[in-house]
């Protein structure tokens, strides 16, 4: 080994924690583009394993009653390859250990096995055809009530009781996410999928003959407006309730959301990681080289070029991003397992086809490598530039000068270790702006972390404390008169009852349109609200509609202009309403409308097909036993249940995500801070035990450092505030799907932990590196002066 | 004076020692030093380089500790002092004057010395004590806008300023020429003439020891030589 390259390696065995430090907050740029991009590929690969193996239909449509025959009529539109009609409905269902009611929806297999959207069997078998009362389950209902093959419960199914016996547990990729009707969250405990033979279903649901839901699989060059238009037109006779691709499915629409917010975070954050990473390392390597300016001046002197002199830097740069890039792609790869297990698990994926993420890799190692190349190659040309006389020479004393702020300081008074503090930082400007950056991007990183809380929890107050104040909502099999609410108020424990009214509709505008729900008010509603995110309350106007914003820019209208809703249940009827208010409402998908103009329009008397429910807290058993065995009812929605899953999801996701950016915005703060400080002690050393030798104690010696970068992380912090604003404010844009906008709002808190958790990490990095001032040997800190 | 009434000396060591251990090596750097500083003194330290001058400065004033023996500041055992006791110490009663100055680059001339009367128990003011060195009218420039000689200067100002009980110099004209480094000198002897500040000036350079009141001659960690100058001269008339 040559003897430059062993000085090499020694070097960086000398500056091992500067060295770690710069390289830790590279690999965090490097981990999350790694991590995220890696996560991202392999889901959206899996995805489309999963659909491509278990042919996971491409047009999906329901209708009241249609012949069995439309489904050969469906497969001769243009553009179809493959057709399949079902019968799908809903059952209440009584399980054993379970209080109350569960939701089952039920689909029918064909008897000579399905052909689109197939299940994977997961335990057990299928149905057998010649079998009436068998059943398969979706795995992760099954799951949660023990419910193994040879299991039975009950069901209500048209009206009547049955006994149904398990046979296996499947998977479908119909159902990766499953969301009960009319919840925000997936809830395997209170809805399940069933799969029943079709002879039984059409038995149980006087279906003999008909169908009630169709799939379609398009081939490759298909134009799917066209085929749904004609799916439409074939349905309409029997009740179509409109036809959809997959972004109106929800299972698909969920997991599409969920998969872009992460692809808009594995493009939006690593860019601000790699930013000050790039900076910090640009400082750090600059000063470390800047005090190698006597070895450098010596090199020339023995007769090494500038070239060699340059390389040899530039490779002990080199060496700190590859460790960086390397602990990049190790914890890049280790945050993708912990991610992809999560989700994979989260969406029971039945197997995972791993991505590496290769163009991250090649990326990321680019990026980091050019980062530290271009901040040791900076510092090495100022060094190379002297004179070697010069160079050897201890550097000239700074220049001071009085300035207006230092005028104007003067007139403070100060102590003059203090002056010491400000003349510092107003000598080196723009190395205090780099601390000033770095600690302010890690501020910023951690309040916009933190703001993901607020944001979840603006939200859940919006949704649970002010619009759905109700603790049942009851959906109806069927519309009814508003006499049901009367009827609902004498069920055990109920305190109060609210009709209400909401029917699916095709929403247009132009050529644009959305199947989304037209929700009808009743005046004096003090259950379920309209709120928005302000958490002011909406009273929809007699004389027009009211949208929430996600709605209203997809179908690109605006208040004043009008709206085309076409019903898809009865009484099909297509109605023009002007768009009075377009409102901010995170969650909301559906128009509203007072229920006195919509039953006017519908030209009908006042009909609820929900029916919300104020329930005293310790009767929730008995109104269940007694749902149970109503009819009439399809189907209960517990909004404490909600709300639990409501948080149990977004806790689990959300801790881990908030965790690592935790962990990222300290690390930056400490790599930053601890960096800042080591160059500081280095330079200053000899003023330093100077200031020992004339008297002062090691606290007051420490004031001078630790003062001047806690008062830059000081000042940083507002700056941070500032910065983690503007990133969360990009994170909702970037985060936004159509299913979902983030709230924006900000609380005292947030600003208040990022700053404590900033501060307390600068503060343990500059007393690490005070500790290093009491290992100075004053003797030979005066005399060798480097 | 007779012999067995003396005041008490400001220094006195017995037998010092100083081993500095790097890995296996040794290296004795006192070897058993016997001295007594009075007050009001100048002594002036000659020896090679690697003679242990600047050890046995570094002991008396607080920079470092012996390895064995006992060291005395007046009736105060320095070998037992913590390091709590040596910055009080330090800061009380030694004036340091180096080489290389060693001002605060970041502080004026003024700022420099008020640096040390802010700690100190009794200072002259920091425009007294560059009245002193004849620096008053450069008091608001910065180490970067004087000469060698200038900060050297403010160096022993500041030093003085904390009216010192011993003013520690080592080389204070090391650094500086022919011409600067007698300004200095003759800064020290009005200090030590005027406040009767006893002084230690180690020097490598023979011809500034006929200033002082006696001379000590250091080689190999011993004194070789330990003599009161017949006849002293002022800065003035020395050369080199």
């Amino acid at each position: 080994m040559r003897a430059l390259d062993r000085k090499m390696l020694r070097d960086l065995r000398r500056i091992w924690a500067q060295s770690l430090a710069i390289a830790l907050v590279l690999g965090c740029g490097v981990m999350v583009l790694v991590g995220a991009q890696a996560t991202q590929a392999t889901l959206v690969t899996t995805q489309a394993a999963y659909y491509e193996r278990h042919r996971f239909a491409d047009i999906f449509a329901g209708a009241t009653r249609a012949p069995e025959g439309i489904v050969e009529a469906a497969r001769l539109i243009p553009g179809v390859a493959q057709a399949e009609g079902r019968i799908s409905f809903q059952a209440v269902l009584d399980i054993d250990g379970m209080e109350e009611p569960a939701t089952g929806q039920i689909l029918s297999l064909p008897a000579t096995g399905p052909e689109l959207n197939l299940p994977l069997l997961r335990l057990g078998r299928l149905p057998d055809p010649d079998r009436a009362g068998e059943v398969a389950l979706a795995e992760p209902f099954a799951e949660t009530h023990g419910l193994t093959p040879g299991s039975r419960f009950r069901g209500v199914l048209n009206g009547q009781l049955r006994e149904l016996a398990v046979t296996g547990w499947v998977l479908s990729p119909e159902f990766i996410y499953t969301m009960p009707p009319g919840a925000m969250m997936p809830d395997d405990r209170r809805y399940g999928l069933i799969w029943m033979n079709a002879d039984a279903a059409a038995a149980a649901m006087d279906m003999s003959g008909a169908v009630n839901d169709i799939t379609l699989r398009l081939t490759r060059d298909a134009d799917e407006r066209a085929v749904i238009a004609a799916l439409d037109q074939l349905l309409d006779p029997y009740g179509g309730t409109g036809a959809h691709g997959r972004d109106r499915q929800v299972s698909h629409a969920f997991l599409d959301g969920e998969l872009s917010q992460l692809g808009a975070m594995a493009a939006y954050l690593p860019p601000i990681f790699l930013i000050v990473a790039a900076f910090l390392v640009n400082m750090v390597l600059g000063r470390l080289i800047a005090m190698e300016r006597a070895q450098i001046g010596l090199m020339k002197a023995l007769g090494y070029g500038r070239r060699e002199i340059a390389s040899h830097y530039l490779m002990l740069a080199g060496l700190i991003g590859v460790v960086g890039v390397g602990l990049g792609w190790a914890f890049g790869w280790w945050i993708a397992d912990a991610m992809i297990g999560l989700y994979g698990d989260f969406f029971r994926f039945p197997f995972i086809i791993r991505e590496w993420g290769a163009q991250a890799l090649v990326i990321s190692a680019v990026l980091g490598l050019a980062t530290v190349a271009l901040g040791g190659l900076r510092a090495v040309w100022a060094s190379l530039k002297l004179p070697p006389a010069e160079a050897m020479q201890p550097p000239a004393p700074p220049r001071f000068s009085r300035g207006i702020a230092d005028r104007a300081l003067t007139r403070f008074r100060f102590r003059q270790t203090t002056m010491m503090i400000f003349r510092s930082i107003l000598r080196w400007p723009g190395r205090a702006a780099i601390t000033l950056f770095g600690v302010a991007a890690s501020v910023g990183v951690l309040v916009m972390s933190y703001f993901i809380f607020d944001a979840v929890e603006r939200l859940g107050d919006s949704v649970f404390q002010q619009a759905n104040r109700q603790h049942v909502t009851l959906m109806l099999s069927n519309a009814q008169t508003d006499r049901a609410v009367q009827d609902a108020l004498s069920l055990p424990g109920v305190l109060g009852a609210e009709g209400a009214y909401a029917v699916p509709v095709r929403a247009s505008n132009g050529h644009r349109d959305r199947l989304t729900a037209l929700q009808g008010h009743f005046p004096g509603a003090e259950l379920a609200r309209l709120v928005d995110d302000a958490g002011r309350v909406v009273t929809p106007p007699r004389d027009g509609g009211v949208l929430p914003e996600m709605l209203a820019r997809a179908l690109d209208i605006r208040v004043g202009e009008r709206l085309t809703l076409e019903m898809l249940s009865a009484p099909r009827i297509t109605l023009q309403m002007p768009v009075v208010e377009i409102i901010a409402q995170g969650m909301g998908q559906e128009a509203h409308i007072a229920a006195e103009a919509l039953f006017a329009a519908m030209d009908s008397g006042p009909q609820v097909n929900m029916i919300h429910l104020a329930v005293q807290s310790d009767r929730m058993a008995d109104l269940n036993d007694a749902i149970k065995t109503t009819p009439r009812i399809g189907g209960l929605l517990d909004w404490a249940e909600v709300r639990r899953q409501f948080d149990a999801t977004l806790s689990d996701n959300l801790l881990t995500m908030v965790g690592i950016y935790t962990l990222i915005g300290v690390l930056i703060a400490i790599g930053v801070v601890y960096n800042a400080a080591r160059i500081q002690l280095a330079e200053r050393s000899y003023e330093l035990a100077s200031l020992r030798v004339l008297g002062f104690s090691r606290a007051e010696v420490g004031y001078v450092l630790v003062g001047e970068i806690m008062l830059l992380t000081l000042v940083a912090i507002p700056l941070g505030w500032v910065v983690g604003y503007g990133l969360a404010l990009g994170l909702v844009d970037a985060m936004s799907t159509d299913m979902f906008q983030i709230p924006f709002h900000i609380t005292r808190r947030t600003f208040a932990l990022a700053a404590l958790a900033v501060f307390l990490a600068a503060l343990g990095s500059v007393l690490m590196v005070r500790r290093r001032l009491d290992r100075v040997d004053l003797a030979t800190a005066l005399k060798a002066r480097e | 004076m007779p012999n067995d009434i003396r005041p008490l000396p400001v220094f006195r060591t017995e037998a010092v020692t100083r081993v500095y251990r790097t890995g296996m090596v040794e290296v004795w750097a006192l070897r058993g030093v016997d001295l007594s500083l009075a007050e009001g003194e100048m002594v002036v330290l000659l020896g090679a380089s690697g003679s242990g001058k600047s050890t046995l400065v570094n002991i008396l004033g607080g920079l470092d500790l012996p390895s064995g023996g006992r060291v005395y500041f007046r009736d105060r055992d320095l070998r037992r002092a913590s390091d709590r006791d040596l910055t009080r110490f330090r800061r009380d009663h030694v004036g340091f004057v180096f080489q290389f100055y060693n001002l605060v680059p970041s502080l004026t001339a003024r700022e420099n010395v008020a640096l040390v009367t802010e700690i100190a128990a009794d200072p002259m003011t920091p425009q007294e004590a560059l009245d002193r060195v004849g620096l008053a009218h450069r008091m608001d420039h910065f180490p970067a806008e004087l000469s060698g000689g200038e900060q050297q200067r403010v160096a022993i100002a500041r030093a003085i300023a904390k009216r010192p009980d011993v003013l520690l110099c080592d080389e204070p004209t090391g650094a500086l020429d022919s011409k600067t480094g007698i300004q200095v000198l003759e800064a020290l002897h009005e200090v030590n003439r005027d406040l009767g500040t006893a002084t230690v000036l180690i020097t490598h350079n023979a011809s500034i020891q006929r200033i002082a009141h006696r001379v000590v001659v250091l080689a190999d960690g011993r004194i070789t030589r330990d003599e009161v100058n017949a006849a002293r001269v002022l800065p003035g008339e020395v050369s080199w």
